[in-house]
């Protein structure tokens, strides 16, 4: 790329001429505000906030140009802090405030908020301009995603994301002037719109128009009331996000202050999803292989990231037989806490309460899914975010930071390495692949990092050959992250273009490092520092330094099997930890069998 | 909640509308010429119609219901079979358009952007209608009507309802 020379306030710096002047004055340490734009993915000039004062060989730019959507020229000259550009930065603020229902202190993003932070810096005291303000409509019908109108501010990042990065659309600009709204089609509930609850329009979200429905003072009561039995699931993303709610690095691995935090809140037991996570490659290992050995649906696809499954039953349930019936680990777990373990310690089922932390809005949802409960039981009784943690653990005001490091408690927090590396992308995947190729070959196999199906790149594709049945066989497997890079793996299936025999899919781009109940990365600190990499690096370390790093080398997994469940795939196993799917309708109607016959 | 129209009795309607999003180029943007395309066909644009237009081009509701509802030339409520278009231009209205509109409002009995009850007319006040010398001007369906007196309106609106 050729480099052309600018010059920003004075300096003179050369950048490739592809670059934006907000990319540019990066390069010479201008941070230029921003609160519509994330990189990559929303630039479109919207909140008005970056503009700057430039020319060219001393031909002034008409007005204030955007600076996020500018393109570098040879000889430009631009200035970002003149008292034009301030004063334009502080009016823009005060305009979007003048619409903006400002009840920060009781705001569920006080603290984390882009436009409060701003705010801050541009010094604004009072805003001069006194006027309608947009109409209160919430949203909090969905057990996952609660969408708040008077927060909006318009900047259309969340828009952006359901649309471009998950090819999902259920969000757009509607109406038109003082009416726009942020929302679904004719008014839809998310609950009823095509939401898969990836909540990665949360994570888009500079303010608080968009939020996880909280569940934290469910939680509180439980633990206060004397006649439960609280335990809690850590999913293993969450270890990689929660130090970020405290200040600390993104992808800051606090796997011991994270239990420790969690015994001090008073859960009777502190446990990790990772366990039910082993538990899940010996099932699912096994489907697999019944799957390929028996002519079974192929390819099989996981069924971990609850974000997918409703994806799959959404928009492509010609799909749904080929989802694993397993359930996913968080469900599993409650299946097997108020089963097997209420066994084992002498425990009422019935008042056990099982939380769990997820990185994860969608998993709300998974948990109140009908089918999820054996006998009448609940599985999972509440779900909450990583941030829900943190924030309940301010609550109680323990210095996290000083937190010693603890270890989960037996039994159901016993974990593999295999079990850990779940929450990034290409990790159940290359579990599996350690359990499966070990199982084929009857062997401790030494070579066990499948470097494959790891990294951020939307599909990965891998071809390993291994023993079915005593016949060499070339397995085919893929991993996909981010629902629109889902869609495309399955219309290539469709259109006979790719053959597989299974299929990793997890929902979010990056895979639950980077779910949407993960801790907020601003979109400046975006720039910096990318969390599905970071986050999948503290995950990745943690394996390495695991004793176990196989799943069915999970010394209570092999105890599980032995006293209870007898063998994977068995009777018991399919009433606890297996499940079915359904196709779902999209935006449904009251005439919709009318309309079914018309499509 | 939007009015439901019974789908089995527009069939029709929705085959020619499949059949013209089939004949146009995706890489040159369907959704505009098509929902111009429903609103022509159904004379406005239910969510039937809206899903329906969702589903042929694989274009998102939101994106579909997003844009029927920033132009003011598409409907969500059914039309009267002759739109009444008041000019409200500045030419127009310095030459009383508002006196026009008052008296529409007074014969049909109907508010800006209602339709009547026989369902004959639906009421609008519009933008510059681009003939200012013959202000005030008014538009009923395809023919102008100029320099226009309140007191004529009665009489013109009775011509329509005898056709």
């Amino acid at each position: 790329m050729d480099k052309v020379k600018v010059t920003i306030n004075g300096m003179e710096v050369f950048v490739p001429a592809d670059y934006t002047v907000l990319m540019a004055a990066r390069e010479v340490n201008i941070d230029i505000p921003t609160l519509c734009y994330l990189k990559d993915i929303n630039e479109i000039a919207a909140c008005r906030l970056c503009v700057v004062e430039a020319d060219i060989d001393g031909r002034p730019l008409r007005n204030l140009p955007a600076s996020c959507v500018l393109k570098v020229e040879n000889g430009m000259n631009v200035r970002t802090n003149t008292t034009r550009v301030r004063e334009a930065v502080r009016t823009n603020l005060e305009l979007i405030l003048a619409n903006h229902n400002r009840e920060c202190l009781t705001c569920f993003r006080n603290g984390t908020c882009e436009l409060q932070k701003l705010c801050d810096e541009m010094g604004i005291g009072e805003i001069p301009y006194q006027g309608q303000k947009r109409k209160v409509r919430l949203d909090n019908i969905s057990s996952s995603i609660v969408r708040d109108s008077s927060k909006c501010i318009l900047c259309g990042r969340c828009i952006s994301v359901c649309k471009d990065v998950q090819g999902i659309g259920i969000l757009d600009f509607t109406k038109r002037g003082f009416e726009t709204e942020v929302a679904p089609a004719f008014d839809y509930s998310m609950a009823d719109a095509p939401c898969v609850y990836c909540g990665q329009c949360i994570q888009a979200c500079p303010v608080a128009a968009l939020r996880e429905r909280t569940n934290i003072d469910d939680v509180w009561d439980a633990l206060d009331d004397p006649d439960k039995y609280v335990i809690v699931q850590t999913a293993p993303a969450v270890r990689a996000s929660l130090g970020e709610e405290f200040g600390m690095p993104v992808g800051t691995r606090v796997t011991g202050k994270m239990v420790a935090g969690l015994r001090r809140l008073g859960f009777n037991n502190v446990f990790d999803t990772d366990f039910t996570a082993d538990l899940t490659i010996l099932e699912e290992g096994t489907e697999l292989l019944g799957r390929i050995k028996n002519g079974g649906k192929l390819p099989m696809i996981t069924s971990c990231s609850p974000g997918w499954i409703r994806y799959c039953e959404i928009f492509y349930p010609e799909f749904v037989e080929n989802l694993s019936s397993c359930k996913s680990p968080q469900q599993m777990f409650g299946a097997i806490a108020k089963s097997y373990y209420a066994e084992k310690m002498g425990l009422d089922p019935k008042k056990m309460v099982v939380v769990s932390i997820m990185p994860c809005t969608s998993k709300k949802s998974e948990a109140a899914r009908p089918e999820m409960e054996v006998d009448g039981i609940r599985d999972v009784d509440f779900s909450l975010t990583t941030r829900e943690l943190g924030n309940m653990i301010k609550q109680a005001r323990i210095d996290f930071k000083r937190l010693p490091d603890e270890d989960f408690d037996k039994v159901l927090g016993e974990y593999t390495g295999a079990g850990v590396i779940f929450g990034a992308t290409g990790g159940v995947m290359e579990a599996a692949l350690r359990t499966v190729a070990d199982i084929l070959t009857g062997e401790d196999l030494e070579d066990i990092e499948y470097q494959a199906v790891r990294g951020i790149e939307g599909v990965k594709e891998a071809t390993l050959r291994l023993p079915i049945g005593g016949v060499e066989t070339d397995v085919n497997v893929a991993v996909v992250h981010g629902t629109k890079n889902a869609a495309l793996v399955l219309e290539a299936i469709k259109a006979g273009k790719r053959n597989y025999h299974f299929i990793e899919v997890m929902a979010c781009p990056g895979g639950c490092v980077h779910g949407g109940g993960q801790s907020h990365v601003s979109s400046k600190d975006r720039l910096d520092v990318n969390p599905k990499i970071s986050r999948a690096n503290a995950l990745y370390a943690e394996d390495v330094i695991m004793a176990n790093r196989k799943s069915h080398k999970n010394p209570e997994v092999i105890k599980l099997y032995a006293d209870y469940l007898k063998e994977p795939n068995s009777h018991l196993s399919h009433k606890l930890l297996h499940t079915h799917y359904t196709a779902k309708k999209q935006y449904v109607i009251e005439n919709q069998k009318d309309f079914d016959d018309l499509i | 909640m939007q009015k439901v129209i019974d789908i089995k009795e527009n069939v029709t309607k929705f085959e020619e509308l499949s059949a013209y999003i089939e004949r146009q180029d995706e890489s040159q943007g369907v959704l505009m010429q098509t929902l111009h395309k429903a609103q022509e066909l159904f004379g406005y644009l239910p969510i039937e119609v809206q899903k329906f237009v969702s589903e042929k081009t694989k274009i998102p509701m939101a994106e579909v219901y997003g844009v029927a509802t920033f132009y003011t030339q598409f409907s969500l409520e059914p039309k009267g079979k002759y739109t009444v278009g008041v000019c409200m231009g500045t030419a127009c209205y310095v030459k009383s358009s508002q006196l026009v509109l008052d008296q529409l409002i007074k014969t049909l009995k109907i508010s800006v952007g209602e339709t009547t009850e026989d369902g004959l007319f639906t009421l609008e006040a519009t933008r510059c209608l681009g003939c200012c010398g013959l202000a005030p001007v008014i538009m009923i369906g395809d023919s102008v009507y100029g320099k226009l007196e309140p007191k004529k309106i009665p009489e013109i609106i009775e011509s329509y309802r005898k056709k």
